[in-house]
């Protein structure tokens, strides 16, 4: 049976993992690699490494990092932050990554997904979308005219621009574009620990037919069993919860197991 | 013992080289005719798109020694799009057919009943062919890592050594004589991966 899968991310800044990871015993926890190596070793079953320099001088140097954790690690894992050229794609798929995560390039070039999924394969393009819940304003208007009640927008630019997009009829359209994967961020829950967006991922998981990495506000355990039981979600992706050890991987997969949830131990 | 690692510019070389490294073998990362011809066995990564990975093998003018080392009978192992190529077609082609080597075509996965296209994450294994050198020691409850929509469809069952379930049973692994193809990333599935390169590299 297909295992739900337990994801990972790491931000990346010229070439150096950010963002504190605290795990003992790494003589080096800024190196990608052997943070890489800790996560494959507690059974990880994906890792995302997110590049938050993303500038065009600092590519070559993600490029190579690439590489270099490909040849060190034997496990799948997605390249994002700040790709929008067919280019780009092909230089990191070609450098060892499974996968390459599109955000605010594919918003604002719709056929940058239709391009890269025509000349690489649905399966290595995963479109991230950040989305954030609109709520009526106190005239009972709503902040975006496109947008109804009880709906999400979508950001961009890491968050910080809103673009009006609603974020359902986005993944739809990105699943029709040829995505292979939805990378989906709750902006509400990130960093709350509260557990994940189970509102957003049920609705987008219903939307579409490919598959849907949660993502932001894991804080338990119980927390990744709901993502899975009652949102649908095809893989939950967590940073700082595993970056500072509160649960290792396999204390999740573990916990999951128990209660039924198909991983991989 | 040399491994040519075929570099047609379509997919990961680099974890496959390495991989066989670890094993003892030499990786020749190459798409030159005489230095693949002067190894003792190939692999044939691949990923991206079935049209555009035919056209490069054909523009690098690399399919007819393929083939010929097929025929001289070194063992050959293909990888996710590099084992589709081997059939005589797939339904992702609009322009191009395969290389023929293995009878059969290239279907895609419906995403009918809740079936999520593509097929991704990790899955298991159910050996068919015990005796396959590939699988050596490979146990029933393996799991490995997959990343692909479309599946092979061997029109000969007994070049079956594995099946996988997603919606059906299909052919995961394959093995025809001395040629072998896996759906799955292998080097990208952690212990169990690498235990098959292993045997690829000391057994096949």
């Amino acid at each position: 049976m297909l295992s739900k899968r337990i994801i990972p991310c790491l931000d990346i800044k010229d070439g150096r993992v950010v963002k504190g990871v605290k795990f003992l015993g790494l003589r080096d926890a800024g190196d990608p690699v052997e943070v890489a190596r800790a996560y494959d070793q507690q059974g990880a079953d994906e890792l995302v490494f997110l590049d938050i320099t993303a500038s065009f001088e600092n590519r070559k140097t993600l490029v190579a990092l690439v590489q270099k954790i490909a040849q060190n690690i034997f496990m799948p894992f997605t390249v994002g932050g700040g790709i929008g050229e067919i280019e780009d794609i092909r230089n990191i798929l070609n450098a060892g990554a499974e996968k390459v995560s599109v955000n605010t390039q594919a918003v604002k070039f719709p056929q940058l997904i239709s391009d890269a999924a025509r000349r690489f394969g649905s399966q290595c393009i995963v479109v991230a979308i950040d989305a954030k819940k609109i709520r009526k304003t106190e005239g009972g208007r709503q902040k975006a005219e496109k947008l109804s009640a009880d709906n999400w927008e979508v950001f961009i630019n890491g968050g910080r621009t809103p673009t009006g997009i609603d974020a359902l009829a986005w993944a739809e359209k990105v699943a029709r574009l040829g995505a292979g994967e939805i990378l989906l961020t709750s902006m509400d829950f990130d960093g709350t620990k509260d557990g994940y967006d189970l509102e957003l991922t049920k609705a987008v998981t219903g939307k579409v037919d490919i598959p849907v990495i949660a993502s932001g506000g894991a804080g338990s355990l119980e927390d990744f069993y709901n993502v899975f039981a009652q949102a649908g979600a095809d893989a939950a992706l967590a940073a700082s919860l595993f970056h500072y050890q509160e649960f290792s991987v396999k204390q999740v997969k573990n916990y999951l197991k128990e209660r039924g949830v198909a991983v991989r131990l | 013992m040399k491994i040519a690692i075929i570099d047609y510019g379509m997919g990961n070389i680099h974890s496959v080289a390495k991989a066989v490294a670890l094993f003892g073998a030499r990786p020749v990362i190459t798409n030159k005719k005489n230095e693949i011809s002067s190894c003792d066995k190939m692999v044939l990564p691949g990923v991206g798109a079935f049209d555009d990975a035919v056209l490069e093998l054909e523009k690098q003018d690399l399919i007819s020694v393929i083939k010929e080392q097929v025929d001289q009978k070194k063992a050959f192992l293909g990888i996710c799009l590099g084992l589709q190529l081997l059939f005589e077609s797939s339904q992702e082609a609009k322009i191009k057919r395969g290389l023929g080597i293995l009878s059969g075509r290239v279907v895609k996965f419906r995403p009918e009943s809740g079936l999520k296209v593509p097929h991704m994450g990790w899955n298991d294994l159910k050996v068919v062919a015990g005796n396959c050198p590939l699988l050596d020691g490979i146990t029933g409850n393996s799991q490995v890592y997959f990343c692909h929509s479309y599946y092979p469809d061997p029109a000969d069952k007994s070049a079956i050594a594995a099946t996988t379930h997603y919606g059906l049973e299909f052919a995961s692994v394959l093995w025809k004589d001395n040629v072998y193809g896996a759906q799955f990333h292998p080097e990208k599935s952690q212990a169990t991966g690498l235990k098959m390169i292993k045997n690829f590299v000391e057994r096949c």
